[in-house]
């Protein structure tokens, strides 16, 4: 909601500066977005009438000119503009004159001929609107007034952000109102005298549909002048509301709309058909609107028609084909309540916006509608001349107002504050809010304009409005301490997040929605979750995996010449027709294992590197990796990741050809897991530790390349064999000794007991065992 | 006696040139070895005669434990002299730099999360989450938010399929607790939520924190209280001034929005206030009557705020990020300053 300060000063005008006011205002609720002055300061600068041109003596372009500005002599300056004519009205700044940008308006000689002043453009003047050239005022504009007192320029403009359910200070009259209650100062109501019936004419209007439209008000204005001027008072109120003048009859319509708040039609009365029925469209009907644009009607859309068709979206729009022009010489006026549910979603569906379809849908007040069509008619008539007929009202049952129940103590709990009965109703009083006090109870009555008073919590909202919320004092709350309950078999992300932290990784945090070729490339996903309105079409489908977006930031760090990328993200991914939203913790590297340092030889990252981040995030849990294709891997070094038998995620190089796609030179290595697998731990449990020092034994064997090195640790581990604690792998070895397409694999068995040291042949005997196991597996004993 | 005392001189000095233990064992043999000088003396004692024996004997001891001591004293030196010499060849240069791993960073986003979290736990607050996708009906119908309202327009929503949409806050998440938790309810929900809207100042996946409080004496004043006291020490500063005006939210009532003084000029107006000396960080009220509705809970008997704020918002405050979309660029150059 625009508006000018000096307009709403006519309906009240607090001892308020315009700062005090507006943050009174954004106090109450009414955020003020934006105040600022209509124009930029300048001073003594007048009204003034040329009265001669003659071209300058010295100069081609330079006319020296006489102009009254309102002294007992004519002035005389010199003038470079075109558009200067004889009879033409225009500002003058005097000798000493200030203008906005510093200039100060000396006499001087231009060319040798004395100036004694300055004719001004609305640019020097820092005026908005005007074409280059002087800026020719009205010929009525009264020689020797000041501009700024001619043109109300010492006013401000008001930008009011407001909330969706303040529709009752969409106008005039509701800012004053809210101002009146803030302040105490009194509102200068408008007396709106009902006009004279002129003529005894009339439309027949009928309502079809009264619980949409349970107030119709309708009159035949004939013989007014369309043409007629919009006088320059009521351009610039309705500039300084943000509208532009179109023509006399919108613009008064416009007008009270701004003052009052009741959007108002009016309609050329020679294109209008018999009589006017309110009803809901047929399904498929056609209306070409005012923007001319063509809507296809559904049955709940409320339209106002003729005999023959629709005229108007009620409430929203009128249509092109009745539309006042200059030539229009008999108007309908419409001033009508529709009730939000009807208007609501409408406008939005059609993809319109006015400004009558804002109020309507948030609500317009129904005590005003017939005292808006009378203010529009005395307005008419001034202005445009012609003869008003007798007002149609067609009346159904307007909205309830019950009186709402209101409790002092609830108020006091709600707010936490200290109040009775007395500080209740004189705050009541101030909004000029109907109530009676019955039993200590308050029953207040919601009033007109108001469609967000419907609950006792609502009253109390207007009560600590009016009290002020900074005048709320605040208190500490009297709850008893309570601890939370934090289970210690789940691990926070936070922890998870340090241990990457720990192991040279950056968090980063990508968009959930990427492209769809990215979603089908990385993650194989042809049927990926899709966004109906995405915002670009890079951001089409919501991701199924964190990979994508890791990938994106890797592209970019090496756009940005990074040759180590090591980079982890945790997020919800998503996927399938039931929108399954899995919690997910991914990361890749790129580049150098260790920073470039001394000491230390720089070697590209490899699989195995990330393999041991994985397991240190999942530690102490074991974690098995199995082999397996997935869509964005390298199919030889690719690997899904189980626990306790379940898959809780992925690793693997990066395709060649996703390098080579998404121009990335050197290899990725990448890891995705559930997040739930890494949050979920065991609590620990102590175990007896064995008093007997453990024996090592050391058995090497040569298997063929395809054996995994798990197969054979899970044969020995799957024996159980007596004193066997630990078997780790300590080297890894292939060459010429080895033989071709073989490799020779060192295990370290520990073997201990907690009851006693192990005998020599009880050792020989498991580690027996364990070879049988290892022969099994067809590994034949290195020695 | 003489050539007892000559014996000691002469074992000393032959000491005190010695530079190694090798020799310094041989010069020990030329003296107390089977062959050595007092050796020989002590062997020489049985010619002597009974009463002279012990008086010699003695004196002969007396220097054997001389040279014996001198002995020890030289094997010390030259050990001591051995580990010097090691240690100086030993020494480093304790400028080279450490080696091995470097370290990573957390998000600041993660960062300014984790900080909120701690806060508010210390207020005895605990951690709730809820879907991303969220159904029409959490994200919009049970927060008093009908079909048609106009502040679904304001919400720029992205959506699914008719009934479903990428959550535009994380208010559903109150819902969502309410509908399995009894009163005394104190919940934050930290998360990601998404509207159809992208410039220098809007993002299209941003964070929010939810807060939520519901038990038998909460009010707007408790709500201030707790608001100002976070605030306050988020930014860590005592005397940050904070105000509450009258806003609009469907499912609270009364509703606050909540601007603190700017963090950057202290309120005397500047670019990151537009010149108002205030920024606006959060929206709140106390829970409208109708949600509490929707969720079986008894609004005469429990009374509740709630409350939304921006993640992105108080980060960009408190580290001085002048562009919100840096956040998701993932670029390093940005994210390791906050490390």
């Amino acid at each position: 909601m625009k508006f000018s300060e000096n307009w709403l000063r006519t309906w009240i005008n607090p001892s308020l500066t315009s700062h005090e006011l507006s943050h009174k205002l954004t106090m109450a609720g009414l955020e003020v977005e934006a105040l600022e002055p209509v124009s930029p300061a300048f001073n003594q600068v007048v009204v003034a009438e040329v009265l001669e041109v003659v071209r300058h003596p010295n100069a081609d372009r330079l006319n020296v000119c006489q102009v009254d500005v309102g002294e007992a002599m004519p002035v005389s300056v010199v003038c470079g503009a075109s558009n200067v004519a004889v009879g033409i009205k225009v500002p003058f700044a005097r000798i000493g004159a200030e203008l906005p940008g510093g200039l100060v308006i000396k006499q001087t000689k231009v060319r040798k001929v004395e100036s004694n002043g300055m004719l001004c453009s609305a640019d020097e003047l820092g005026l908005s609107g005007a074409g280059p050239g002087l800026l020719v005022l009205p010929e009525a504009a009264p020689v020797g007034r000041l501009l700024r007192e001619y043109l109300d320029l010492d006013d401000m403009l008001f930008t009011v952000k407001l909330t969706p359910n303040r529709s009752d200070c969409l106008s005039i009259v509701g800012i004053a109102r809210e101002v009146a209650a803030m302040t105490g100062d009194v509102l200068n109501a408008l007396e709106v005298e009902p006009s004279g019936i002129d003529i005894a004419e009339s439309v027949m209007v009928r309502v079809d549909a009264p619980e949409a439209c349970p107030l119709y008000c309708g009159r035949i204005v004939r013989g007014v002048n369309g043409a007629a001027k919009t006088p320059s008072w009521m351009v610039r109120r309705l500039e300084r509301s943000g509208l532009r003048s179109i023509n006399a009859i919108v613009d008064i319509t416009n007008y009270v709309m701004i003052e009052l708040g009741q959007p108002l039609h009016a309609y050329n009365l020679e294109k209008v058909a018999g009589n006017v029925t309110v009803r809901f469209a047929c399904m498929n009907e056609e209306l070409v609107l005012l923007n001319d644009q063509k809507v296809i009607l559904r049955d709940d859309m409320l339209v106002i028609a003729d005999d023959a068709r629709p005229l108007a979206l009620a409430g929203i729009m009128g249509c092109a084909g009745t539309s006042v022009q200059i030539d229009t010489r008999d108007v309908f006026l419409e001033s009508a309540f529709f009730i939000p549910d009807a208007v609501v979603g409408k406008a939005r569906r059609l993809n319109i916006s006015t400004d009558s379809a804002y109020r309507f849908e948030r609500g317009v007040d129904f005590s005003v509608t017939r005292t808006a069509l009378e203010r529009a008619t005395n307005l008419l008539l001034e202005i445009c001349g012609g003869q008003a007929g007798i007002v149609t009202e067609a009346k159904g049952e307007l909205p309830a107002r019950d009186p709402i129940r209101l409790r002092t103590s609830r108020v006091e709990r709600v707010l936490g504050i200290p109040i009775d009965n007395d500080g209740i109703a004189a705050l009541l009083q101030c909004m000029q809010l109907q109530f009676a006090l019955k039993d200590d109870d308050f029953y207040v009555i919601p009033p007109s304009f108001r469609f967000d008073i419907l609950l006792e919590v609502d009253l109390i909202e207007e009560i600590a409005r009016l009290i002020g919320y900074d005048n709320i004092l605040v208190r500490p709350s009297q709850t008893p301490a309570r601890m939370i309950l934090e289970p210690e078999t789940l691990r926070p992300v936070c922890r998870l997040r340090q241990i990457m932290v720990a192991r040279d990784y950056q968090e980063t945090i990508s968009y959930a929605f990427h492209d769809a070729d990215v979603e089908k490339n990385l993650c194989g996903n042809a049927r990926p979750v899709t966004l109906k309105n995405p915002i670009s079409s890079q951001m089409t489908v919501m991701r199924s995996s964190l990979l994508g977006g890791l990938i994106g930031a890797l592209r970019i760090n090496l756009t940005h010449k990074q040759s180590r990328v090591r980079l982890f993200e945790t997020g919800v991914c998503f996927s399938g027709e039931e929108y399954s939203q899995q919690e997910k913790f991914g990361g890749l590297c790129y580049g150098a294992q260790f920073p470039e340092q001394w000491g230390v030889e720089t070697r590209m990252v490899d699989f195995y590197d990330v393999k041991a981040d994985v397991e240190a995030l999942f530690f102490p849990a074991q974690i098995i990796f199995h082999v397996s294709p997935h869509p964005a891997s390298h199919p030889g070094r690719s690997a899904e990741i189980l626990l306790d038998g379940k898959t809780v995620g992925w690793i693997g190089e990066l395709h060649p050809q996703w390098l080579q796609q998404y121009e990335i030179l050197k290899s990725v290595v990448w890891f995705e897991v559930d997040l739930h697998a890494l949050t979920t731990v065991n609590l620990p449990r102590a175990r007896d530790i064995s008093k007997f020092p453990p024996v090592r034994r050391d058995i090497a064997v040569i298997v063929d390349e395809s054996v995994t090195v798990q197969s054979l640790i899970n044969a020995m581990q799957s024996s159980n064999i007596p004193y066997v604690v630990e078997i780790g792998l300590f080297d890894l070895y292939r060459g010429a000794s080895v033989g071709d397409g073989k490799k020779s694999l060192a295990f370290r068995v520990l073997l201990q007991d907690t009851q006693k040291t192990l005998t020599d042949s009880e050792i020989e005997q498991s580690i027996a065992l364990l070879i049988a196991v290892l022969q099994q597996q067809r590994a034949q004993l290195r020695i | 006696m003489h050539e007892l005392e000559k014996i000691l001189s002469e074992a000393l000095n032959q000491f005190a040139v010695t530079e190694n233990a090798v020799e310094l064992e041989q010069v020990k043999a030329r003296f107390l070895g089977k062959d050595g000088h007092v050796t020989a003396l002590l062997k020489g004692l049985g010619k002597l005669s009974s009463e002279e024996r012990p008086v010699a004997g003695a004196r002969i001891n007396q220097i054997k434990q001389s040279i014996e001591k001198a002995l020890q004293q030289k094997r010390e030196a030259l050990q001591y002299n051995l580990l010097q010499q090691k240690l100086k060849a030993e020494s480093l240069d304790v400028t080279l730099p450490g080696r091995g791993m470097g370290y990573g960073g957390i998000h600041p986003v993660t960062r300014t999360l984790e900080r909120i979290e701690v806060l508010f736990r210390s207020l005895g607050f605990s951690v709730a989450s809820g879907p991303e996708i969220e159904s029409d009906f959490y994200n919009f119908t049970a927060l008093n938010i009908p079909e048609n309202h106009p502040a679904r327009a304001m919400h720029d929503t992205f959506y699914i399929d008719e009934k479903h949409v990428l959550r535009t806050h994380t208010s559903p998440v109150q819902i969502r607790y309410m509908e399995n938790n009894d009163p005394p309810i104190r919940i934050i929900a930290p998360g990601r939520v998404y509207r159809c809207d992208s410039d220098m100042t809007h993002s299209p996946m941003f964070h929010q924190v939810e807060g939520l409080w519901i038990d038998e004496n909460v009010s707007f004043s408790v709500l201030k209280e707790v608001l100002s006291d976070f605030m306050q020490c988020y930014f860590e500063r005592d005397d940050l001034q904070v105000r509450f005006r009258p806003s609009f939210f469907p499912f609270t009532e009364p509703s606050a929005e909540m601007d603190i003084q700017c963090v950057q000029c202290n309120g005397k107006g500047c670019r990151v206030c537009s010149q108002t000396g205030w920024l606006e960080v959060l929206g709140s009220g106390m829970v409208h009557p109708n949600v509490l509705k929707h969720v079986n809970i008894d609004s005469e008997k429990y009374l509740g705020f709630a409350f939304g704020l921006g993640v992105e918002r108080l980060a960009m405050l408190r580290y001085g990020v002048a562009d919100l979309r840096l956040f998701y660029d993932g670029d390093l150059r940005f994210l390791k300053q906050f490390n």
